[in-house]
């Protein structure tokens, strides 16, 4: 599916990195603002979306670099792989683990499972939306 | 433990590997495990046999009051170490047996995944456990009846055996889960101290008969023993293992097991006993009259177990201690025989016992040995067979009541078990020489020969010294069964009374059965039309009316079109909300219209343009946009309410939808035809019905209020133990972290069933 506007085309070259950028943004601050790995995974996913608008479902395979079906794969290992550590410290499956540490240059940084969890999720929506939307506009040509 | 049994489950995951290391020899090398094991398990047997039971736990689900908690006790060690001892022979011989197959790796996996699951199963001290087990003894032993399974109809009967014993299990998981209600407990050691409490327990008489049938399926009592002898399509040394040592002996097991909690009431005494009495009988009969070598012994297994349920039934004492002889004698007996079995298809090709006659020359070995199991399965002086089946007659003439019933049927069975014993240890060895299909060109290899020789010795030994199997293991295992301590003893010799006297007139009597064999017969051929009409029949009826029954609901639910799939998900759902509503008597609360803001009228007024527009358009891209202006709008109510995560997830799946419907929209060809407008007035009146119950439902929740709002606790959890102040994300990652993983499976489920359905689209059209 190619829309031949030039306007379009043009805009997504440079929205595709901002937008992504941008979900990964959300991805990060999701744990204390609004955001999140399934918000950033949709807006990673609609960025990507677009850039296929705007050129052609070939292009933008190559732009995502991975099959989107490996990216379902990877998310739902990341996920469950988030809910072993609290095992091993005697607590219950699923139990979050937190680390607090100081980092130079970014100060006080919280790191966690439920990030890795978190980027999970976000793995799995962009997977899941790009699978059925390659496909669905690939079946059409 | 624990480790004992993961071992064999871990052996066999490396089983393939192991066998193509050793070539020819694997037999052996893995029968190491099993030996093992038995050793192992010998070393409980000082603390068991002076009548310790011994618990070992480890927990495992602990919210559900569910551990890996293992009984050691006299009946748990008995069946122990007859599997594991009786295991380490079927391996070896399968070795050889099956030396020629060249799936042999993979069989190896199967047994010993069999023999894992059933010595968990009689170790297991948590219902929940056993129960676990006991599935998977059902589910390896399929594939072990069907590992021909190139062949339709070792496909057929494996099917038959596990659908009779997991359609049983599934009864018992029931039975299981109300005898932990009544017992108060999940531990097995718990609920047989509490007896009392569980007998005179509202839900006793359900969960007997529930946890009977699970035990009756399994052990193959009437009018369940069909898929005993159709369960002979395995491979013999399964059938040696599993029909005549383990596998049916588990529902044997199970009986004795909660003897101490269910029985003792008038309830189990004649269920038990006329069931096993009469399977008892079948099974010797129908054994009497086959002439296939396997059907023989497995109609005579179905005798054994038959006679097992009628002595745990019995319950006395001596019922009890014979239970255990009887249970032994039979195991080394049964497994001794299938071997035989066995070596006369490998070494002579016969698979019937009118192909064999005169073998005695050619398989000497062989032919003593079987000889000397026969004796014990017909129950003659000094073989342990005799001292089980002078007890079992002396616990029969001792039962407290149906005692006429009982002993004609024990006389019977005892007589014709004379006649099986002499059609297996007479016909195939003495007499004049048959042409067998093959002729035997020398006598067994050893690792066939050994577990026969071994068995069948056993069961000289311990028939000669009734002490050494009594003091070792009979004892503490009858007393664990009784729960509590048994005084009587294993002797050879009673003395002259009435159980000597029918054990010679069986002799005697069984002896002329043998003789006029032939001519019984072809007195008995209309048995088989009989059989016709027996439970076999309604087996087969049952799974034709499955399969019809879910053809047709196949058919009426799963039609392909989905505006009716959509019609009869909205239908159902406004019908069960409303007839809810209407039973709880659900108020509808008022609206305060009066603080409406003029940009929440404008938003109103945009929802209900759109929803209008959407509905009356004739495009579909003006639909589909439609649809988008109106979840947008719905967006911006939510922002408006101060949900931001909400919001913007909602503006983010809106366009992903509108892109996915224009998408799908362009494969569309244009309207050809629009529904008549009976047809829309229809879809009109159910959008209507679901908008208006949903708009009930709305208003009856807007002062209702059933239960705490949780969501302060969120709130208040939110930053001490999410560490986060984004509530809805701490909600999604942490608090509901397991919520959330189902749902992005779906999610990653869905995006697979799209792309195999696109793809096979594409591929078709190739």
């Amino acid at each position: 599916m190619n829309m031949h506007s030039l306007i379009l085309r043009t805009a997504g070259h440079f929205l595709l990195p901002l937008l992504l950028l941008f979900s990964v943004f959300l991805l990060l601050r999701g744990h204390d603002e609004p955001g999140g790995g399934f918000i950033g995974g949709l807006v990673a996913a609609a960025a990507i979306l677009l850039y296929l608008f705007s050129m052609d479902t070939e292009s933008a395979r190559k732009v995502l670099r991975v099959d989107p079906r490996d990216l379902l794969g990877a998310g739902m290992v990341l996920a469950v792989i988030s809910a072993i550590p609290g095992v091993f410290r005697g607590q219950a499956f699923f139990t979050a683990q937190w680390w607090e540490f100081t980092a130079p240059i970014f100060g006080e940084m919280k790191l966690s499972t439920v990030l890795i969890f978190d980027i999970g999720v976000y793995l799995v929506v962009i997977g899941s939306v790009l699978t059925i939307m390659l496909n669905l506009a690939e079946a059409e040509d | 433990m624990l480790y004992a049994i993961l071992s064999t489950f871990l052996v066999a995951a490396f089983a393939p590997t192991i066998h193509r290391l050793t070539g020819r020899t694997s037999g052996w090398v893995l029968g190491l495990l099993p030996a093992g094991l038995f050793v192992y398990f010998l070393s409980f047997l000082p603390a068991v046999s002076s009548g310790e039971s011994i618990v070992l736990a480890w927990p495992w689900l602990p919210g559900l009051d569910i551990q890996l908690s293992f009984l050691v006790d006299g009946l748990s060690l008995l069946f122990a170490l007859l599997i594991s001892g009786i295991g380490f022979f079927i391996v070896t011989y399968a070795g050889r047996y099956l030396e020629k197959d060249r799936d042999l790796g993979r069989f190896y996996v199967i047994l010993l995944a069999f023999m894992g699951s059933m010595l968990g199963l009689v170790l297991a001290d948590n219902l929940i456990a056993m129960f676990v087990f006991w599935e998977l003894t059902s589910i390896t032993s399929y594939l072990l009846i069907g590992y021909n399974h190139e062949n339709a109809d070792a496909r057929k009967y494996a099917l038959q055996g596990l659908f009779v014993t997991v359609g049983g299990g599934l009864a018992m998981l029931a039975g299981v889960i109300m005898l932990a209600m009544a017992g108060g407990s999940y531990e097995i050691s718990e609920i047989l101290s509490n007896g009392d409490v569980v007998r005179e327990h509202a839900l006793y008489l359900p969960l007997l008969f529930l946890i009977l049938l699970g035990a009756f399926t399994k052990s193959a009592q009437v009018p369940f023993h069909f898929w005993l002898p159709r369960a002979m399509a395995a491979p013999t040394p399964v059938s040696a293992y599993l029909h005549s040592a383990t596998m049916v002996k588990a529902g044997i097991y199970l009986l004795a097991r909660l003897n101490p909690s269910l029985g003792g009431t008038d309830v189990w005494f004649t269920t038990l006993v006329l069931v096993g009495s009469v399977t008892m009988f079948t099974g010797v009969f129908l054994a009497y009259r086959s002439t296939g070598v396997k059907k023989v012994l497995a109609y005579s297994t179905v005798m054994a177990l038959g006679t097992l349920t009628m002595l745990i039934g019995i319950g006395t004492e001596t019922a009890l201690m014979a239970a255990m002889a009887f249970l032994l004698a039979h195991s080394l007996y049964k497994g001794a025989l299938f071997m035989v079995a066995g070596i006369l298809d490998h070494e002579a090709g016969a698979k019937d016992f009118l192909q064999t006659g005169g073998l005695r020359s050619t398989l000497p070995v062989t032919a003593a040995f079987t000889v000397l199991a026969a004796l014990s399965l017909g129950g003659v002086i000094p073989l342990f067979g005799f001292v089980a089946k002078e007890l079992m007659l002396e616990a029969v003439l001792g039962a407290p009541g149906l005692v006429g019933i009982l002993t004609l049927l024990a006389v019977l069975t005892a007589i014709l078990g004379v006649a099986v014993a002499a059609i297996v240890g007479i016909r195939p060895w003495f007499g004049p020489k048959t042409d067998t299909p093959k002729t035997p060109q020398h006598d067994a290899p050893v690792a066939m020969l050994a577990g026969p020789a071994v068995l069948a010795s056993l069961g000289l030994i311990f028939g000669l010294g009734p002490g050494l199997a009594d003091e070792g293991l009979i004892n503490a295992a009858a007393a664990s069964v009784q729960g509590a301590p048994v005084d009587g003893y294993l002797s050879l010799w009673h003395g002259l009374n009435w159980p000597l006297a029918i054990s010679a007139f069986s002799l005697l009597a069984g002896g002329i059965l043998y003789w006029r064999w032939e001519q019984a017969r072809r007195a008995l051929a209309w048995v088989d039309r009989a059989a016709e009409y027996g439970p076999e029949k309604g087996y087969f009826k049952m799974m034709d009316g499955l399969v019809w029954l879910s053809e047709w609901q196949t058919r009426v639910l799963q039609n392909g079109y989905l505006r009716y799939y959509v019609i009869v998900i909205v239908v159902v759902t406004a019908g069960l909300v409303g007839v809810t509503a209407q039973l709880f008597e659900v108020g509808v609360g008022s609206l305060n219209l009066e603080r409406l803001k003029v940009h929440e009228i404008a938003i109103l007024a945009v929802l209900v343009a759109s929803t209008l527009f959407a509905v009356l358009t004739r495009s579909r891209l003006g639909a589909v946009a439609a649809l988008g202006s109106l979840g947008f709008t719905v967006a911006l109510v939510y922002v408006l309410y101060s949900a931001a995560d909400v919001g913007i997830t909602q503006v983010l799946v809106e366009t992903l939808t509108v892109i996915l419907l224009v998408l799908v929209l362009f494969r569309l060809p244009g309207f050809l035809n629009l529904s008549s407008t009976a047809l829309r007035l229809r879809d009109a009146g159910i959008a209507l019905v679901m908008g208006g119950m949903i708009t009930l439902l709305i208003l009856s929740t807007v002062d209702a209020r059933l239960f705490d709002s949780i969501s302060q606790y969120f709130i208040d959890e939110s930053v001490p133990s999410g560490y986060g102040r984004n509530i809805v994300n701490v909600v999604l990652v942490d608090f509901r972290a397991l919520d959330t993983l189902g749902e992005i499976f779906v999610l990653a489920l869905a995006a697979i069933g799209v792309y195999a359905m696109l793809r096979f689209r594409a591929e078709d059209r190739r």
